[in-house]
């Protein structure tokens, strides 16, 4: 617990979406190395506040590490220097006195920003809600344990279910591709036996939702693993891929006499 | 207020089918020309508005983060309770029940506790469906761990994210409905009033926080599923945004407010930092399963623990409660964490702490075995601390966790308020005064999927809703309140910030009621906080405007509700002269220091009615009775 620190910020400030925005610089102060990174934002606000100049917005909700709220680009890197860490939980302990720290929002043309480090992620929630579940109505469920899981699969499935939404893959990636959100998700309930009566119709769907939104394409760069505060593997987006391949070749029209009420 | 809680009669374990029998059903094809407003989207709110989508009711469903996805629920991490004794070990549907009741210090109704726990085994069958990948064992089928409070192993869990797993579940349920045009999302809203227009609950008054329009939402029927209030203490292990606002405006509208001084201290948080502390992280309770709780015996020893002999070493909770040990519940352990800190035997920074250690356990399995037990809250702690909790032993001390109390709700889980409806964290709970392990998850989810989507049938089915013009005078003049309340906050323009004012309600609220109250703290508590709201309303300082996206607006709302809300969470605690579960008196305790219920004068639910704001509000009471759990004397010894 030593000494306290002084730092240097260089923040992306935007009134709204319609502004340009641009970067500001502000001191930071008397930071304590036991600080997160966000309660550092806090006393930076605070002094703001004090001057009579309106603090810099940023997302955050849980500050644990799970509710994929937080979320910005420090010195380049989504999420900042740690791996596997979430902003919320980067410590101030990772800098050094006299460091010039840049902050910037996820950019992305899927997200527009909102607000000088707050962008738009709505884009997400419109993929999930074009496939990403499995349908099935509240009390139609058969008994828990009446399909056993393979625990191999069921473990396989919930590396990919740790997936916290926060979008860090898309801010890494320089396509900005939501490959490995969607490739977790179609993974997560491809991998499941209960998903797969949906599983051809899931992944076609999500996909053209994802290229309607105007994600980019991916090129196996592999930054958003990298950037993945929940350590997300890129074996996913393989797995996507064939699946993808797979629905495309094998996806039958849909019988026309299906639904017709009787 | 009338407190009529509708609980039906007869043999426990038949009153759920028979009342749901009972219950007026909505002709499908009516349904589609009903409205139902559901403020949040965890996994109580998710949950219902999915349902009633899936139903054929239209839907419009709020919350305040950027997605439903965020709600607080996503941090739950240890588990959720269902009586479906896989385990073989004699659990029942009678015996989770059984526990929930013993567990919540006999303050909760015996037939929504059994309607509980009936209910615990069809949520697990509905996410298994959905595809939460619960943990399972080799031959494939579902895993259990046990949890605080129980001798069984009932507990489901995914990782230590069994909450994110469960609310993905529910979350994907709802963006189905969203999908299909049956629910209608409305994330970065807050809700800042409800809309009660001849005695109805009828909308909702919500601010969209990005482009800061006020607006007023009609439906036939409003469902606030907003959360817990652990809030009002600055400090606590719910996410930032966590507030009162709703069920507090609902209180001020006329909803009864039960068992407000029913709050939950966590025993296993990582201690505070310094002054820039923002928010307190659980560490799950599963750790005292093989860590071990001490405190150097004499006061102010400085030593790395390292160097403490264990004849130096005070095991406080094993010395306390041989039975138990460090097993105890959460308020047990809670409170002789606090005794021996104000001894002057805490560690760690401002000797606020006690050690949680695992050497003995590393000892007894190795520390692979630890390893991979607790390895992700391992890293969590170094994470935070810079500590290696391999090494040396973690620091712990309690923080706030949990509100047990919230609006008053009958069997229906309609508040006093016809037409509002309120769920999951947010309501006063099946908990009692104290909740166990696990079980927040499972009442979320039941009231969610199983409860009321039955129970507001009956209420629509049974009600004459007339169209309601949005000009109508009483939804015009809530929306001019809210508005009005707005542009003050913006127009004080004083000098301190919200967050001073946050931070100092709630060092009030946690020494005078927190672990430990007694008279004349909370009647200190009660002189200084109106004082404090006085101060805020002269001299806060929010900058910016009402017309775009302003976090210290939306924090300086919240924070003046947690200002009035704390007032109320200190006079129920000065009420209620007993002990029982989370609420402590200390001039209501055994000669050994443990808690001295009252049944005699307390063995009801305290339900208060606003009043306006000069007058005290009446504090009405809804007896409970016991006719299959008999009170005993909670003893863990
Ligand atoms: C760290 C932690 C760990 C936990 N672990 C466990 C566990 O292992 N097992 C267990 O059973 N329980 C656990 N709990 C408790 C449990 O997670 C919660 O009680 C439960 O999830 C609450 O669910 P909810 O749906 O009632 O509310 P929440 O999940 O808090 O959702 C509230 C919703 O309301 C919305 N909202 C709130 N106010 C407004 C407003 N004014 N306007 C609009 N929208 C609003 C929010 O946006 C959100 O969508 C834990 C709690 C914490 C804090
Ligand atoms: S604030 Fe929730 S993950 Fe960072």
């Amino acid at each position: 617990m030593s000494g306290t620190m002084n730092l240097t910020l260089t923040v992306w400030r935007q009134k709204n979406a319609q502004d340009s925005g641009r970067f500001v610089t502000y001191p930071a102060s008397g930071i304590s190395p036991d600080m997160s990174f966000l309660e550092m934002l806090d006393i930076v606000n605070e002094g703001l506040i004090a001057k009579g100049e309106e603090p810099i917005a940023f997302d955050h909700d849980c500050r644990e590490g799970i509710c994929g709220t937080c979320g910005v680009v420090i010195n380049g890197l989504p999420h900042g220097p740690m791996s596997a860490t979430t902003t919320c939980q980067l410590h101030m302990r990772k800098f050094r006195d006299g460091d010039t720290i840049t902050i910037e929002p996820w950019r992305a043309q899927a997200f527009p920003v909102v607000r000088d480090l707050i962008v738009d992620r709505s884009a997400f929630d419109r993929i999930i809600a074009a496939g990403g579940y499995i349908g099935v109505s509240t009390g139609s469920a058969p008994d828990g344990n009446a399909l056993p899981i393979a625990k191999q699969n069921s473990e396989l499935a919930m590396d990919a279910a740790a997936c916290i939404g926060c979008a860090a893959c898309v801010a890494a990636c320089p396509n900005a591709s939501a490959m490995l959100f969607v490739s977790a998700k179609v993974s997560h309930l491809g991998l499941l036996p209960q998903g797969q009566p949906e599983r051809k119709q899931r992944v076609l769907r999500m996909v053209s939702r994802m290229d309607a939104e105007g994600f980019g394409k991916c090129t196996n760069t592999l930054e958003c693993e990298a950037a993945c505060p929940k350590e997300i593997s890129v074996e996913f987006i393989a797995r996507m891929n064939r699946d993808y391949l797979y629905a495309s070749v094998a996806d039958r029209p849909e019988s026309k006499k299906a639904n017709v009420a009787g | 207020m009338q407190l009529v809680a509708n609980c039906p009669t007869g043999p426990i374990e038949n009153r759920w089918d028979k009342y749901r029998f009972d219950l007026k059903l909505v002709n499908p094809a009516n349904k589609r020309k009903y409205t139902i407003l559901v403020v949040g989207s965890g996994l109580a709110g998710a949950s219902a508005a999915a349902t009633f989508g899936e139903l054929g009711y239209n839907v419009r469903c709020f919350c305040y983060q950027d997605s439903p996805r965020r709600a607080h629920s996503i941090a739950a991490q240890g588990g959720i309770n269902a009586a479906k004794n896989y385990q073989n070990d004699g659990d029942s549907v009678y015996r989770l029940f059984y526990d929930t009741v013993k567990g919540g210090d006999f303050r909760a109704r015996e037939s929504n506790v059994y309607r509980l726990a009936q209910i615990s085994v069809a949520i697990i069958d509905q996410c298994v469906a959905q595809g939460v990948p619960f943990a399972r064992e080799y031959g494939g089928l579902l895993a259990n761990r046990s949890f605080g409070g129980a001798q069984v192993s009932r507990t489901f869990y995914a990782r230590g994210q069994t909450g994110q797993q469960l609310l993905i579940g529910a979350y994907q349920a709802l963006e189905r409905q969203i999908g299909a045009g049956k629910v209608a999302m409305f994330p970065r809203t807050e809700m800042l009033d409800v809309v009660v227009a001849n005695g109805v609950a009828r909308g909702i008054v919500v601010r969209d926080l990005v482009s800061g329009k006020v607006d007023v939402q009609l439906g036939d029927a409003v469902v606030l599923a907003t959360g817990g209030y652990g809030n009002a203490f600055y400090l606590s292990t719910n996410a930032k945004g966590c507030n009162v606002t709703a069920i507090w405006r609902a209180y001020k509208r006329g909803a009864g407010f039960g068992n407000p001084c029913f709050t939950q201290i966590h025993p296993t948080c990582i201690p505070v930092s310094g002054d820039h502390q923002s928010k307190l992280t659980l560490m799950s309770e599963s750790l005292r399963n093989d860590g071990r709780v001490w405190v150097p015996v004499k006061p102010g020893d400085a030593r790395h623990p390292g160097q403490i002999p264990d004849a130096e070493r005070d095991y406080y909770l094993e010395r306390r409660y041989p039975a138990f040990g460090n097993l105890v519940p959460r308020d047990v352990a809670s409170r002789a964490a606090k005794a021996v800190c104000d001894e002057g035997r805490g560690v760690g920074p401002g000797g606020r702490g006690v050690y949680l250690d695992f050497a003995d356990a590393i000892k007894r399995l190795g520390e692979d075995a630890i390893r991979e037990k607790y390895g992700n809250l391992f890293e969590m702690y170094e994470r935070i601390t810079d500590e290696n909790g391999y090494q040396r032993p973690m620091r712990i001390y309690p923080a706030v966790h949990y509100a047990m109390g919230g609006l008053w709700v009958d069997y229906n889980l309609q508040t006093t308020i016809p037409g509002l409806f309120c769920l999951g964290e947010a309501n006063f709970s099946d908990h009692g005064a104290n909740r166990l392990g696990a079980s927040a998850l499972m009442q979320g989810l039941a009231d969610g999927y199983f409860i009321v989507p039955y129970t507001i049938g009956q209420y629509l089915a049974t009600s004459k809703l007339e169209k309601l013009d949005p000009a109508h005078a009483d939804c015009r003049r809530t929306r001019d309140e809210a508005e009005a309340r707005l542009r003050k906050l913006l127009a004080v323009n004083g000098k301190r910030t919200v967050d001073s004012f946050h931070k100092e309600l709630g060092k009030t609220l946690w020494e005078n009621c927190g672990m430990a109250r007694n008279e004349k703290g909370l009647k200190s508590a009660l002189a200084r906080i109106p004082q404090l709201r006085d101060e805020f309303w002269k001299d806060v300082r929010v900058l910016g405007s009402g017309e775009d996206l302003n976090q210290s607006l939306e924090k300086a709302g919240r924070v003046a509700d947690f200002l009035e809300f704390g007032e109320l969470l200190c006079l129920d605690a000065l009420e209620r002269r007993e002990s029982c579960g989370g609420h402590f008196r200390e001039e209501f305790s055994t000669p050994e220091g443990e808690a001295a219920r009252d049944d005699q004068n307390f063995c009801h639910a305290a339900v208060w009615e606003h009043q306006g704001p000069a007058t005290k509000p009446i504090r009405h009471v809804e007896p409970l009775t016991f006719d299959y759990v008999h009170p005993s004397q909670r003893s863990y010894k």
